[in-house]
């Protein structure tokens, strides 16, 4: 360990049961995007699952239509700011995926811009992840993902992939944007898993 | 830390001597992680600053109430050590090896990364267009001035264009507004040159910026953003 000379902190670091290694609490929602925010028209929108036989889609009224949950969890982003007791809405990947018949392992999501990020379906399941459209009560704002983003809070932010518009379902793990460009394949902030090598 | 040097009354840039760097790319940035003496431990991302082959530098802008800036710009001083890990991101990059014209747009600090894209340019000879618009909010907060006027001045197909928000000193020849669709469409390359394009900045900034760009015609694929988060 190198101590820095005159170093003291401010240890904001909250709860350590809450706040993953190397993460610092913030009241802020600081972004976090590789290009400009797409605006894409909600009468245009669709979220879609292929890489299965019968691939499904849904217009944005028919996913307004799906049972809305309303969940309140902890985020942590990998430029190490950490949110604490946010409040979203939206579908579970759940009651999306048993529209489906599929036995993938892994899923690519797919975004407006072009983005992608790629999750095991393990952490897409079992009430851990939802397709969010509304943040803090409101709908979510584009800058922060919106019309509707994942939401995967377990995992660095960056898998909560913003403007998502569906998911790829594959045998194989196949690395998304942020995945090929230095960052970790899963993403689990209590192992700090950030960057390639972790 | 091997130098500091001020560069404004904000912004100080560090150089690091780094055991073993592997070298990096221009527009990569690395994690500072410093350590108190009970070892409580803060990190933070900041752009290398310098270009690749040149030693690594980092050029940090002091934050109000931050933790870690300002002791890296107040506090830091030659020959003291911190933690690196580095370096880091392979999209937010441009290694000069091809022809199209590139347009930076950095506010505040986000010139960092910029200015290293600019070095390396000039390091390996590159006759890319290249024009870097910079948004300061007063002339004595323009970081690396100096250094990027000399560049733009030996006439090999660089340019810089500053503009400054809040107070403009006598004379002053430049922009004096934020960053807007207007400004951007006197500066930028025309659309059909599709240029790479690159902007760094605080959210707001980058999304002004980029938002105004996309006005001009310019395709989303062509942009590549990186948000410092609420500096500026
Ligand atoms: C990829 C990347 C590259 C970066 N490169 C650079 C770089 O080259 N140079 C650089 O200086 N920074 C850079 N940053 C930002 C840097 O990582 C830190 O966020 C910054 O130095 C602030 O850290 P801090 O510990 O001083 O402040 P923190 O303790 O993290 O405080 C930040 C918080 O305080 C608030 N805050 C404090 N002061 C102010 C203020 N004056 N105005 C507005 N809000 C304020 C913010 O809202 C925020 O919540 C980069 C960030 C990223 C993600």
């Amino acid at each position: 360990m190198i101590v820095s000379r005159g170093f003291r902190g401010r240890r904001r670091d909250g709860p350590p049961d809450r706040v993953p290694p190397g993460q610092y609490l913030t009241d802020d929602f600081p972004v976090l995007s590789a290009g400009p925010t797409p605006h894409t028209p909600l009468d245009e929108w669709t979220f879609t699952i292929h890489g299965v036989d019968e691939p499904k889609g849904w217009t944005w009224e028919e996913l307004q239509a799906l049972p809305r949950e309303t969940v309140t969890v902890d985020i942590h982003c990998v430029t190490r700011w950490s949110k604490l007791d946010t409040v979203w809405e939206g579908v579970s990947v759940d009651r999306l995926l048993e529209e489906v018949e599929h036995d993938a392992a892994y899923a690519l999501a797919f975004c407006d811009g072009g983005y992608t990020t790629n999750l095991p379906v393990e952490d897409l399941t079992g009430g851990k992840a939802w397709v969010a459209y509304s943040y803090g009560g409101e709908p979510l704002d584009p800058e922060h993902g919106g019309p509707a983003r994942l939401l995967v809070p377990h995992l660095y932010f960056w898998k909560s992939a913003k403007w998502v518009r569906g998911l790829t379902l594959r045998d194989e793990d196949e690395p998304g944007f942020w995945e090929t460009n230095g960052y970790h394949l899963r993403g689990d902030p209590w192992l700090e898993q950030r960057y390639w090598g972790d | 830390m091997s130098a500091v040097k001020a560069e404004t009354p904000r912004v100080r840039t560090l150089e690091l001597e780094v055991p073993n760097w592997a070298g990096h790319r221009a527009g990569q940035h690395l994690d500072v992680r410093l350590t108190a003496e009970d070892g409580y431990q803060a990190e933070r991302s900041y752009s290398i600053a310098s270009a690749p082959g040149e030693g690594v530098a980092i050029t940090v802008e002091r934050l109000g109430d931050g933790e870690v800036s300002p002791y890296l710009v107040d506090e830091a001083r030659e020959g003291d050590r911190v933690e690196v890990r580095g370096p880091i991101g392979g999209y937010f990059v441009w290694d000069g090896d091809d022809l199209q014209p590139v347009l930076l747009v950095g506010g505040g600090s986000g010139v960092v990364p910029l200015a290293a894209m600019a070095r390396q340019r000039a390091q390996v000879g590159s006759t890319a267009p290249m024009k870097l618009l910079v948004s300061s909010r007063t002339i004595e907060d323009v970081i690396y001035r100096d250094e990027l006027d000399a560049l733009a001045g030996n006439g090999f197909g660089f340019e810089v264009v500053h503009t400054l928000t809040r107070s403009q000193p006598p004379g002053w020849t430049g922009y004096s507004r934020r960053i807007d669709p207007g400004l951007l469409a006197d500066v930028a390359w025309p659309a059909p040159e599709s240029p790479r394009v690159y902007v760094c900045g605080s959210t707001r900034f980058v999304d002004a910026a980029a938002d105004g760009l996309l006005q001009l015609g310019y395709d989303a694929r062509w942009i590549r953003t990186e948000r410092f988060g609420a500096t500026g």
